[in-house]
């Protein structure tokens, strides 16, 4: 359902090559498709007439003879036009100089607000070594105290609730004062979603800020937000004047574009993205990565940093020596595969590989099936680890059953292992295999 | 096509006379309905109104264009509804501004209805199966059909707690259960959602209860091991009760963009979604997504929520619903 962008502009400008300059009618076309992919990725309408007019102003002209994809150079200056206009002058978090920073967090009902402030918390904790503490000012959601209590036992911060019995107002302006007495560090306040339009709420909303004078105020906003998106950042932005975005949900497969279109619309910058259900899937927000996901075009940046994050070079170089002796062992495999995990989900891997994520979108990658290699390899004897011919038939119903599978997943692995060892003695010979020749390997 | 809580279930009695909605209370609701849309059209600029159409130019065209695109309709469903709409234009069976906006909006209506729009109510216990990505508002619409089938159809209900992931996602329905009366079965933060539906059924045959209505976590649809477990709650509730859950339902957020497709087209292959609840219409945003799905999937929209109090959940009406897109 989703073609990159990037493929749509090659097939769009597949016969431009053949002239040496875009004409203006090529620019049309293209920017056709641009204007759908970022309508279907929920670019606000307005912005994407705007965008489309720079781009293609910027279009216009250039000379592709240079370039030897005509369709990769508009992808070029589509992709560096968006990261401007997502980027730009931005702000970090203000950290005020007597404690405590109050950080104020507003948004519409469902957002992911209270999960968010558990999660700036944890951050500010780890990455900043701040004595976090949160206020529980939603009184209306039957639990959201709850909610906050249990999140911020999780991530080791002080909750300051009163139950629901009294003003948000009144309880923003207690925890604050407790705040200050017990010297915190930072303060965030978790207040209840409100529509934009709702008068009273919004009304009470610019009370809280008024009384606790917050360093920060932050919109928490959905990152599958449709067209919408911009009035509320509007109305947001007119009553409480937020200093940044925290964009949610960013794990599933939205491209986003209410990140760009708030952003546009009200020069408030995306100062984070959350990214998971686990209380650490949470991050600074880039916004040439975003760009590129609004785009289809992968996220090929976090993946390095994740990747570095996890590397141990001392390893790496025991496994390069193995592959080249052709000792590659199931411990060594195992070892791997613990490593690609600790960065996360490899289904999430591999949506950020540019060209994958659309092709992606309809095979299923089960982070159980890893489960089951891990149970089936430890389930193993360290002599059938490194010798894996020593696997007989009775030999592979004992790890069948130890590791919870059965005989065929056991035979499966073993078949897979030993494709694996004569691939890499290929690649250690310097043959490298075709990927389809992979694929059937498989 | 069902415009009160009685003619959205069909429940095999007569309807108790007093709960029909009087035609003052429907009224206020639909104007309410436009007064909230007419906000957003004031804030974009994009009124589409019937004079748009006196002249039949390209620019009349890019504004209908546009008004459906800001509902969030999508390009797609957009263009087949423009281009059927011009194409009986230019054959000259419609003319003039009135005509042609009462045919658009029989058409997205007409869109808008792809399938069986009631809940039956009939087989004994009905099993309703919630699902939906974190947010939507599935815990909040539980308790509201809960409370309608219990305090006003007289429908005897029973609640599984299946959301047994977030924190106090079992205390907030437990609020709900004691405002709509109801029974409820719960069980330990972390535990087997599959169980709770089996436990909730098992106590429904037991007690007799005549609804069951099994609340699940809120999870993204691109997690492939949740939605894995959404199968298996399914098929634990099949095992008991084989034409069981007779009715699964999606929340659908209004304020979502075009990934509501993907949301319906994945939780419809785990679960087969039989309708979509579209919650949260009493902002700016306009739902339009509900179109895309009935268009590209088939799936209809069975309840909308436009606001929180318990009055808000109401009988999806696609007239209505199509009149408020475009704003006429």
């Amino acid at each position: 359902m989703f073609d990159t962008l990037s493929e749509r502009l090659q097939s769009a400008l597949s016969e431009v090559r053949s002239h040496g300059t875009l004409t203006e009618d090529d620019i049309n076309k293209a920017m056709r498709q641009i204007r759908l992919a970022l309508l279907e990725a929920d670019v606000n309408f307005q912005v994407v007439k705007r965008f489309t007019a720079a781009v293609k102003e910027r279009a216009l002209g250039a000379d592709v003879l240079e370039s030897l994809n005509p369709g990769q150079q508009v992808v070029k200056i589509v992709d560096e036009e968006l990261t401007a206009l997502m980027g730009g002058a931005g702000r970090d978090l203000v950290f005020a100089s007597s404690r405590p920073t109050v950080i104020l967090m507003a948004g519409l009902q469902g957002s992911g607000k209270t999960t968010a402030c558990g999660k700036l918390a944890r951050h500010l904790r780890e990455e900043h070594k701040k004595d976090v503490a949160l206020a529980a000012c939603d009184v209306y959601r039957p639990a959201a105290v709850d909610q906050l209590v249990k999140v911020g036992s999780q991530v080791g911060a002080t909750v300051y609730e009163q139950g629901t019995g009294r003003d948000p107002i009144d309880i923003a302006e207690w925890a604050l004062g407790r705040a200050k007495s017990e010297g915190r560090d930072v303060l965030i306040v978790d207040t209840s979603g409100r529509l934009h339009i709702d008068a009273d709420l919004m009304k009470e909303l610019a009370e809280i800020k008024k009384r606790t004078k917050p360093h920060n105020v932050l919109l928490v906003v959905d990152a599958m937000t449709g067209q919408d998106a911009v009035n509320v950042a509007e109305q947001f932005a007119e009553t409480a004047n937020f200093d940044g975005v925290v964009m949610t949900k960013l794990d599933g497969d939205a491209r986003g574009g209410a990140a760009l279109s708030v952003k546009a619309v009200t020069g408030k910058p995306i100062l984070y993205a959350s990214t998971g259900e686990k209380l650490d899937a949470f991050e600074r927000f880039h916004p040439d990565r975003m760009a590129q996901r609004i785009l289809g075009m992968g996220d090929v940046m976090t993946l390095v940093e994740k990747a570095e994050r996890e590397f141990d070079e001392k390893k790496a170089e025991e496994l390069e020596r193995k592959i080249r002796r052709q000792e590659f062992t199931f411990d060594d495999f195992l070892d791997q595969l613990h490593q690609v995990r600790r960065m996360g989900p490899v289904s999430g891997l591999l949506k950020m590989i540019p060209g994958l994520g659309s092709q992606l979108s309809g095979l299923k990658i089960d982070d159980r099936e890893l489960d089951r290699v891990q149970a089936i390899i430890t389930s193993m004897t360290p002599e059938e680890r490194a010798n894996p011919s020593l696997l007989n038939g009775s030999r592979r119903r004992r790890i069948a059953l130890g590791s919870g599978t059965n005989v065929s997943a056991v035979n499966q692995l073993v078949k897979q292992f030993g494709q694996m060892q004569k691939m890499m003695k290929a690649l250690s010979q310097g043959k490298m295999p075709s990927l389809s020749q992979l694929a059937r390997g498989r | 096509m069902p415009s009160s809580w009685n003619e959205l279930f069909i429940t095999g009695e007569d309807a108790p006379a007093a709960a029909e909605a009087p035609a003052e209370e429907r009224q206020g609701f639909f104007r309410r309905l436009r007064q909230n849309l007419s906000k957003t059209r004031e804030a974009l600029g994009a009124e589409l109104q019937a004079s748009v159409f006196q002249t039949l130019d390209d620019e009349a065209w890019e504004r209908l264009e546009e008004t459906l695109i800001y509902a969030d309709v999508g390009a797609t469903t957009t263009a087949m509804i423009v281009e059927r709409l011009e194409t009986e234009a230019g054959s000259g069976e419609l003319s003039g501004g009135e005509e042609l906006t009462r045919r658009l909006t029989e058409i997205m209506a007409e869109v808008a209805r792809p399938g069986e729009m009631t809940i039956d109510l009939r087989p004994h216990p009905t099993v309703i199966l919630m699902v939906g990505v974190n947010g939507t508002g599935k815990t909040t619409t539980i308790g509201k059909i809960a409370w309608h089938l219990q305090r006003e159809l007289g429908k005897s209900v029973i609640l599984a707690a299946g959301d047994t992931y977030r924190a106090a996602a079992v205390e907030q329905l437990v609020e709900w259960s004691d405002r709509a009366g109801c029974d409820i079965v719960r069980a330990a933060h972390g535990s087997d959602p599959g169980a709770v539906a089996f436990d909730a059924i098992e106590a429904a045959k037991a007690r007799g209860h005549d609804v069951v209505i099994v609340d699940t976590a809120g999870r993204l649809h691109t997690q492939h091991h949740l939605m894995d477990e959404l199968t298996k709650v399914r098929r634990v509730i099949q095992k008991q009760i084989p034409d069981a859950p007779h009715e699964t339902l999606l929340t659908i957020d209004a304020t979502t963009g075009q990934n509501g497709l993907r949301q319906a087209m994945l939780f419809r292959e785990a679960v087969e979604v039989s309708g979509i609840v579209l919650t949260k219409l009493d902002g700016t945003a306009k739902g339009g997504i509900a179109l895309a799905i009935a268009q590209e999937l088939g799936v209809p929209v069975k309840l909308i929520g436009i606001g929180e109090s318990l009055e808000d959940l109401r009988p999806f009406d696609p007239d209505d619903f199509a009149r408020a897109i475009i704003g006429s």
